[in-house]
């Protein structure tokens, strides 16, 4: 079983959904993600996902284009990158999970890519542009080298096409939860909630789910549990915290820990009537 | 198999496909669809052909350069005049084409790129014409550098997005262009400017593109009676020249695409993706592309707008793959110096990006034969470039 399929099957058992954290590596430079995740991962973070910045992220809002831009301004490459997930795998057994725009991988070679994420222990990987149908090579590889490949579904997606994305899947299924880019919105949407309740009752259980794009409060995390997600993926909420803290990298520190534990705390409460913090 | 054939399952030969984010993968062959149905519908044929003949202008003429021709002693050079076109540019063919898909689709909003404005300006026409709204994209490099396009989109009843992130041009005005569809696909049509993008943009833009190829065909077949020996046409993303190219594929006809060579090939300043980038995946095709080591696109340079782009069409890099079509690159410079050229020996001001295919075919009709024919695509007129000339040839204007 993989390290991330482990991680969910474990926090079943305590009946608690994941946190998953996204960081984008190198922002605001290569140095500062380990410590980044050290607070997250102290904060209550389950999974942690590293973005490998690149030029033009299609899928990305305002809020994590800059943080990409201020990581490439920092000097990080795809081999930084993943010489960050290897410091942090010797520091905690924390899931890893890289998240990257396809042609970083297509450029090192999805041989050489995969072959560099397995050997710096990285488990899964995430390519928002990839779609299923482009992605039998890439999946091979993956496996081969014992990667879980996670993929995207959004509200738009069709029953037969789920299937497909769910049978590509291993580790989680990744949720849009509405459409658009990523960045943290005030409210979950009534239309997310509903995609969630009407995929999770479609997937039954086959895969873990995991909603992201648009979460940034505790509130937000416990309405998707309790909708039916078993993880609540959280990105831009981060990023904004380390661009508003580019010269306190203590207060950084301290805000992302307490971050991730306020959210991590709602995925403990999952069925429970509760008062919004 | 046929090089008209393509593509085939969304894909020319390797190349092309549709590398998007899940959200766009649904909208995508909602547009696909639509277009299956229109591409053969007689009603919206004939609509947009009304449309063509009566607003935009068309046929272009296709005009023997016998000045310059006489000059250079070799091949007849004969010009296609898209710079004759409303708007002053093959772009309307494009945008007239897709406002009314988008029309037909039922989208009341539509949005568009542009870098130095050609395309927004079309856009802007086209929806003003057809009664959609229309917003552009445009950098905010580009904004600055283009204050009258701005200007003249807005006079056109469009609203202009400056995009400050990113290197503020083209390429990231695709990126936030392709962002706010994203979020507004159920009641946006993203009308993009060039072949590029996903399938099945590469296609529909190639498809109505095409006008300029088929007219060619039956106006040599008229004035010269034959078809041409050679087709030049400059690549940006390359929307003119596989218009011009695409009716020609299957005929024993050769082909030049002309890229922008900038300050030079070997220099970091240019926008040759075919003759000097790499296959990389970028607005979510398969193609050439100029990037870095790590797969970073890069920032490019010419001294025309609409050819500064870091990608190119996917069916180009297919057709160079084939060996179909040869492409080459010619400098700030040559351009300038063939803008010059066409205005005094022919009396027309071509754009910068046209006189990128000038300059090729300057070179290469003297190696032809009296008898041979060149066919030179004009995408558009020179009037928005005077100002760049001007400081070429250091007049004070
Ligand atoms: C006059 C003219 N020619 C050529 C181009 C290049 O585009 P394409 O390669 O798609 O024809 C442009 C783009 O703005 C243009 O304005």
């Amino acid at each position: 079983m993989s390290a991330i399929a482990a991680t969910f099957r474990e926090l079943r058992r305590k009946n608690e959904g994941a946190l998953i954290a996204y960081v984008m590596a190198g922002d605001p430079a290569p140095k500062h993600t380990v410590k980044i995740v050290d607070a997250l991962v102290a904060g209550g973070a389950d999974i942690v996902e590293l973005g490998i910045p690149f030029s033009d992220p299609i899928a990305d809002g305002p809020t994590l284009q800059r943080a990409a831009v201020r990581a490439l301004e920092a000097g990080t490459t795809p081999r930084k990158v993943f010489d960050v997930a290897r410091a942090v795998k010797s520091a905690h057994d924390v899931p890893l999970v890289v998240m990257t725009y396809y042609n970083i991988v297509h450029q090192m070679g999805v041989e050489a890519f995969c072959s560099a994420a397995e050997q710096s222990g990285v488990n899964g990987v995430i390519a928002p542009d990839l779609p299923v149908e482009e992605a039998a090579l890439y999946k091979e590889a993956a496996t081969r080298y014992g990667l879980d490949t996670i993929f995207l579904a959004a509200p738009s997606t069709s029953e037969a096409r789920l299937e497909k994305l769910l049978n590509a899947s291993s580790g989680f299924l990744y949720l849009v939860s509405a459409n658009g880019v990523t960045g943290a919105r005030e409210t979950v949407q009534d239309e997310s909630i509903a995609f969630i309740k009407q995929t999770a009752s479609i997937i039954r259980g086959r895969a873990p789910l995991a909603v992201g794009f648009g979460l940034s409060q505790p509130s937000h995390v416990r309405q998707v549990i309790d909708n039916g997600a078993n993880a609540a993926i959280v990105g831009s909420r981060f990023a904004e915290i380390v661009e508003q803290n580019l010269d306190d990298s203590d207060k950084m520190l301290k805000m992302l820990r307490q971050c991730a534990h306020a959210l991590k705390r709602s995925t403990r409460l999952s069925g429970a009537m509760e008062v919004t913090d | 198999m046929d090089y008209s054939d393509y593509p085939v399952k969304g894909k020319y030969g390797r190349y092309g496909g549709s590398f998007v984010p899940e959200t766009l993968v649904a909208a995508l062959s909602e547009l696909e669809m639509a277009y299956a149905r229109l591409r053969g519908d007689k009603e919206f044929q004939q609509r947009l052909s009304v449309y063509l003949s009566t607003f935009a202008g068309r046929p272009t003429p296709l005009y023997y350069a016998e000045n310059l021709s006489q000059k250079l002693g070799g091949a007849r050079i004969y010009l296609k005049r898209e710079d004759l076109a409303h708007g002053g540019a093959h772009k309307i063919n494009n945008t007239l084409g897709q406002a009314l898909l988008a029309k037909h689709m039922g989208k009341t909003r539509v949005i568009a790129e542009t870098g130095a404005g050609q395309h927004g300006v079309a856009a802007a026409i086209a929806c003003a014409a057809l009664g959609l709204r229309c917003e552009v994209y445009m950098g905010t490099e580009d904004v600055e550098r283009q204050k009258l396009n701005v200007f003249r989109m807005e006079l056109l009843n469009a609203t202009v997005h400056p995009v400050e992130l990113g290197s503020k041009t083209l390429k990231d005005a695709i990126n936030e262009a392709l962002r706010d569809w994203t979020a507004n696909v159920h009641t946006t049509y993203y009308l993009i400017g060039s072949v590029v993008g996903p399938h099945p943009y590469p296609m529909i833009v190639r498809d109505f593109q095409s006008v300029i190829g088929r007219e060619i065909r039956e106006q040599m077949t008229r004035q010269v009676g034959r078809l041409p020996d050679a087709l030049v046409a400059c690549v940006g993303g390359g929307s003119n020249a596989i218009g011009t190219f695409y009716p020609f594929l299957d005929d024993d006809v050769a082909m030049h695409g002309v890229e922008a060579a900038g300050a030079g090939l070997a220099t970091a300043k240019h926008a040759a993706s075919l003759c000097a980038g790499s296959e990389g995946v970028f607005h979510g095709m398969l193609t050439y592309l100029l990037q870095d080591t790590d797969g970073q696109v890069q920032a490019t340079h010419s001294i025309s707008a609409g050819l500064d782009y870091p990608g190119v069409g996917p069916e180009h890099a297919f057709l160079k793959h084939e060996k179909r079509v040869l492409f080459s690159a010619v400098t700030d410079t040559e351009a300038l110096e063939a803008f010059l050229e066409l205005s005094r020996t022919e009396g027309i001001l071509p754009a910068l990006e046209s006189a990128h295919a000038v300059a090729h075919a300057v070179e290469l009709a003297p190696t032809l034969d009296q008898d041979d024919v060149i066919v030179v695509t004009l995408s558009g007129r020179g009037d928005k470039d005077v100002d760049v000339v001007g400081r070429y040839v250091g007049a004070n204007i």
